[in-house]
């Protein structure tokens, strides 16, 4: 005789809970893919669009003047102090490493391959993305919510043209040179501890230095440096661009601006060392 | 189309069958207006009845889901960047909070879309600029003050002397006397009126100041959940005999207009 098999109520209600677990998690999991996807979507459109009107006229020289001396000219003081820091700080702590193989004589190298190649780039993309990405993200954010933005669409001006081209040439352009400017300051800082505090000769530190440095070292890292200011500009104008309405909205398209700079400078670097020195 | 070929009896702004929604939420649910030219229509009605998005779709910084805009006969929804930008030549706008450009100088924001948007030059755009600021009753050397050191009543003046700076056809104005005291709101509304008389311009507002509604006034149009409930000439508002009209221009609490409060 057979049987058929029924199960028990509460069983029951015990597999749909699972069910319904399962099917939630993995609901939660799509639309979080999905929103990614369009958030990558809509940044990557915004970056098109911005590049567009980069190249486009009618240009704004006065407005792409302004942004010079914000992003570059007024970044120095911070871009220039953290290079000092970072040469000196590099230089003590290799030579505290380096004189346990008695390998002291590779200071000089290790201070300017780390900070043409990595530090000054990869810092001077932080710091101005903390000084400069949330300022245009707080200023292009204000001008939304106050209707700004709106107006200049009603005054026949493009805002990507006046407000996110300049903004972007600017950063692309004036990055390289500041972190030029912090290769110089950053290798004189550790040339300053090495020759005053660790006692080395100048003339071998400044051979030494020379002997190691090549083209592509310094040239990597401005390239890095122009990737990098696009990156923080860009995140800048668009989260203050994509601003929401209030106080809030502003203060999030700053937070957004910083954060989502500070990652992708992170990301991008490993991408662009890995393809000038694999 | 060339102004040649615009018949008289062409409105110049109309609007069939206009619908916007935000996902689930109906804001417009089917807008049908016409302004003749140099006329001024005020559309009226409570905060979130769909007045600013009606606006924002005409000055196209929002796109209606279906529907049409037709200034002086021509479409304008789905219409190509540069036609935009050609019609926007004939447009003025009066924003609610003045939307001046706050790092730029007085003279500078009302020159602002000579300068830039018509490539006037900038000592020629400063003589509009000083004309238009005193048009609207300020005194000369606010000219070079910046939109932060002039009073809210100041700034709204500034703001439409830009709005009416270029001397547009059709000009829009939101909310044009909010969070001004009613001596300064009058003052605006009669620069309104001025401004679009001696423009000859046509004038589509938004509020829900009923003072400045009549005052500005040829046609009114009451919105209501996205639709307009009614329209007419200022003279018949009071003898609409339509209850939504009733009970907004009385400020009544019950009534067929409900309000959700939560």
């Amino acid at each position: 005789m057979s049987s058929t098999f029924i199960p028990k109520p509460s069983s029951d209600k015990k597999q749909n809970a699972i069910v319904e677990t399962v099917v939630e998690s993995c609901e939660a999991v799509g639309r979080t893919v999905l929103s990614f996807f369009g958030l990558v979507g809509r940044i990557a459109s915004f970056m098109g669009r911005s590049i567009y009107h980069c190249f486009t006229p009618p240009f704004f020289p006065s407005q792409f003047m302004r942004q010079l001396m914000d992003v570059g000219y007024y970044s120095l003081p911070v871009v220039g102090m953290t290079a000092l820091f970072t040469g000196m700080v590099l230089a003590l702590q290799s030579y505290t490493g380096f004189t346990r193989f008695n390998a002291e004589g590779a200071i000089a190298g290790v201070v300017a391959l780390s900070v043409t190649r990595e530090l000054a780039p990869v810092l001077a993309g932080l710091m101005v993305a903390g000084r400069v990405g949330a300022s245009i993200a707080a200023e292009i954010g204000t001008m939304r919510v106050t209707e700004q933005i709106d107006a200049l669409t009603t005054l026949s001006v493009n805002p990507f043209k006046y407000l996110v081209a300049p903004r972007i040439l600017a950063g692309t352009l004036t990055l390289p040179i500041l972190v030029l400017i912090g290769d110089i300051i950053g290798i004189y800082g550790g040339y300053v501890v090495a020759i005053y505090s660790l006692d080395f000769s100048v003339g071998t530190y400044l051979s030494q230095t020379w002997d190691i440095i090549e083209p592509i070292d310094v040239i990597s890292g401005l390239i890095k440096a122009g990737v990098f200011g696009f990156i923080v500009t860009t995140m800048g104008c668009y989260h203050g661009y994509n601003s929401a309405r209030g106080a809030q909205g502003v203060g999030a398209a700053t937070t957004n601006a910083v954060v989502s700079s500070s990652i992708l400078i992170l990301i991008f670097n490993y991408v662009l060392t890995q393809v000038f020195f694999s | 189309m060339s102004p040649k070929n615009i018949k008289s009896d062409t409105p110049k702004l109309e609007l069939k069958g206009v619908t916007k929604s935000f996902g689930d939420k109906h804001i417009l649910r089917g807008i049908d207006l016409a302004i003749p030219t140099g006329k001024s229509l005020v559309i009226i009605g409570g905060s979130g009845t769909g007045k600013s998005v009606t606006l924002k779709c005409v000055l196209g910084l929002m796109q209606p889901d279906s529907g049409s805009i037709l200034i002086d006969g021509e479409e304008i929804v789905g219409s190509s960047a540069k036609d935009r930008d050609r019609l926007m030549h004939k447009f003025g706008m009066l924003f609610q909070g003045g939307a001046l450009f706050d790092s730029i100088k007085v003279w500078e924001n009302i020159a602002f879309g000579l300068i830039h948007g018509r490539n006037i030059d900038r000592k020629k755009a400063r003589e509009i600029a000083e004309e238009k600021i005193a048009a609207v009753g300020l005194k000369p050397e606010v000219a070079d003050l910046y939109p932060a050191e002039l009073s809210g009543g100041m700034q709204k003046r500034v703001a439409l002397a830009r709005a009416v700076a270029a001397n547009p056809e059709i000009i829009f104005f939101d909310e044009p006397t909010t969070g001004l005291d009613p001596i300064m709101a009058d003052v605006i509304n009669d620069l309104i009126k001025d401004s679009v008389k001696s423009l000859g311009a046509t004038a589509l507002s938004i509020t829900h100041d009923m003072a400045s509604a009549r005052k500005i006034a040829d046609y009114v149009a009451l919105l209501h959940e996205g639709k307009i409930v009614w329209h007419g000439a200022i003279e018949e508002l009071n003898s609409s005999g339509n209850d939504y009209v009733d009970q907004f221009i009385n400020g009544r609490a019950t009534g067929p207009i409900t309000r959700r409060v939560a």
